[in-house]
């Protein structure tokens, strides 16, 4: 596993290592053998293609003044607000859209869409912009090198990029100056069997109930009922992008 | 002439023989910081020379499954690194791993690595988070695993 081969192995350490202390266990305890504990690994399997997450929003039943979800989000990933609107990240932000002709308003929320093709994967030269097997469209600050390029890409302005230094960041949410990043759909509840996103509850808390998240490739989720029982809409649909974000009377 | 060397030899190596223990003990206690949860343990998550060589394999293994993958609650995770290895002030706050003397720097410090994981990874342990609460960050140590899968995985 190690790739340091210029330095002596643990094995030569140990050997020395472990010479000398059994010289020393055979005079304190005769006949004790110490086997190493089984190590205890309870990973969980992980994401899996049985599952592609998805999200309803109910444009009749979003608020007007209604900010819950948004700082749900903004609490959840440690999102703080630096006072400064410009280049503080947001994740999850809450849109009016007024006919100009009928002064009809429509009010929704707007994020990463989630989109099966997603045009920030494409475009990204270091493979950090990716779309995990479950659908979650994801940033792997781990290899981005905060070009962003998929900021440009994204035709719904889904994404952030992070402009100053940050500590005491969520443990949930590890996140850092020059990366790039937008909604995970609350992957680490996903992964911890939570099937309910950040924004999904507060929204839910608030009696909007105008967000419903679910799994899309399960016929018998609330999600998918609602999806084929109800006409919904994609936003920019003509793209072809496959968006695992829906919108309804919209 | 030949009698002296010899005696300067044993001398040596009675010299090596009682200064082994002090500076074993020495070395043993920069391994960990002074009121953190790992002071109490017997031992990391493997035996410790394994883990003082080869952290940086384990975690970066580990953050690639996690990230890509979504497999949580492995055996390497910095988050737990933090969680044991932070110390507490006199009020039980844990005090960042990367502050002068403390666990990560005084090493990284030493061998002048600047690890940068500490640009995105909170530096002390997390109280009251949403990651706490949801009962995601599975321990290794200790807790037993109470987690319920997604129907259908």
């Amino acid at each position: 596993m190690s790739n340091k081969s210029d330095q002596p192995s643990v094995q030569r350490r140990q050997f020395i290592g472990g010479t000398i202390a059994a010289a020393g266990a055979l005079t304190l305890a005769p006949g004790v053998i110490l086997h190493a504990a089984s190590d205890g690994d309870k990973a969980t399997s992980g994401a899996s293609s049985k599952h592609r997450w998805g999200m309803l929003i109910d444009a009749n039943k979003c608020a007007d003044g209604c900010s819950a979800c948004v700082d749900a989000c903004n609490s959840e990933h440690g999102l703080t607000d630096l006072g400064r609107p410009e280049t503080d990240a947001v994740w999850i932000r809450p849109v009016k859209l007024r006919d100009k002709q009928t002064g009809h308003v429509d009010r929704l929320v707007m994020m990463c869409q989630h989109c099966e093709h997603p045009p920030c994967v494409d475009v990204c030269p270091t493979n950090a912009s990716f779309k995990r097997i479950d659908g979650v469209v994801l940033v792997d600050r781990h290899r981005c090198i905060g070009c962003r390029y998929c900021m440009m890409a994204c035709p719904y302005k889904a994404r952030s990029f992070v402009h100053e230094a940050l500590s005491e960041q969520s443990v949930a949410a590890p996140r850092g100056k020059g990366c790039v990043e937008s909604c995970t759909l609350c992957v680490h509840r996903i992964d911890a069997g939570e099937m309910q996103t950040a924004c999904q509850e507060a929204c839910t808390k608030e009696g909007h109930g105008a967000i419903v998240f679910g799994d899309l490739k399960d016929p018998n989720s609330e999600i998918s009922r609602m999806l084929k029982s109800h006409n919904s809409v994609q936003i920019r649909a003509d793209l072809e992008l496959n968006t695992g974000v829906r919108y309804l009377n919209l | 002439m030949r009698s002296s060397l010899i005696s300067n030899r044993l001398l040596i190596i009675l010299l090596a023989a009682l200064l082994l223990p002090a500076m074993q003990a020495f070395a043993e206690s920069r391994y960990v910081t002074k009121n953190s949860k790992a002071a109490s343990m017997e031992s990391c998550v493997a035996p410790t020379d394994v883990i003082r060589r080869n952290h940086m394999d384990f975690l970066q293994h580990s953050r690639d499954d996690t990230v890509r993958d979504g497999v949580r609650g492995l055996k390497y995770s910095l988050s737990e690194c933090i969680d044991c290895h932070a110390s507490r002030d006199a009020k039980g706050q844990g005090v960042s791993v990367t502050a002068e003397g403390e666990f990560c720097q005084a090493c990284h410090g030493y061998v002048a690595v600047s690890p940068a994981c500490f640009q995105c990874h909170r530096t002390t342990p997390e109280e009251n988070g949403s990651g706490n609460s949801l009962g995601y960050r599975l321990d290794a140590h200790s807790r037993a695993l109470d987690l319920q899968q997604p129907a259908g995985r």
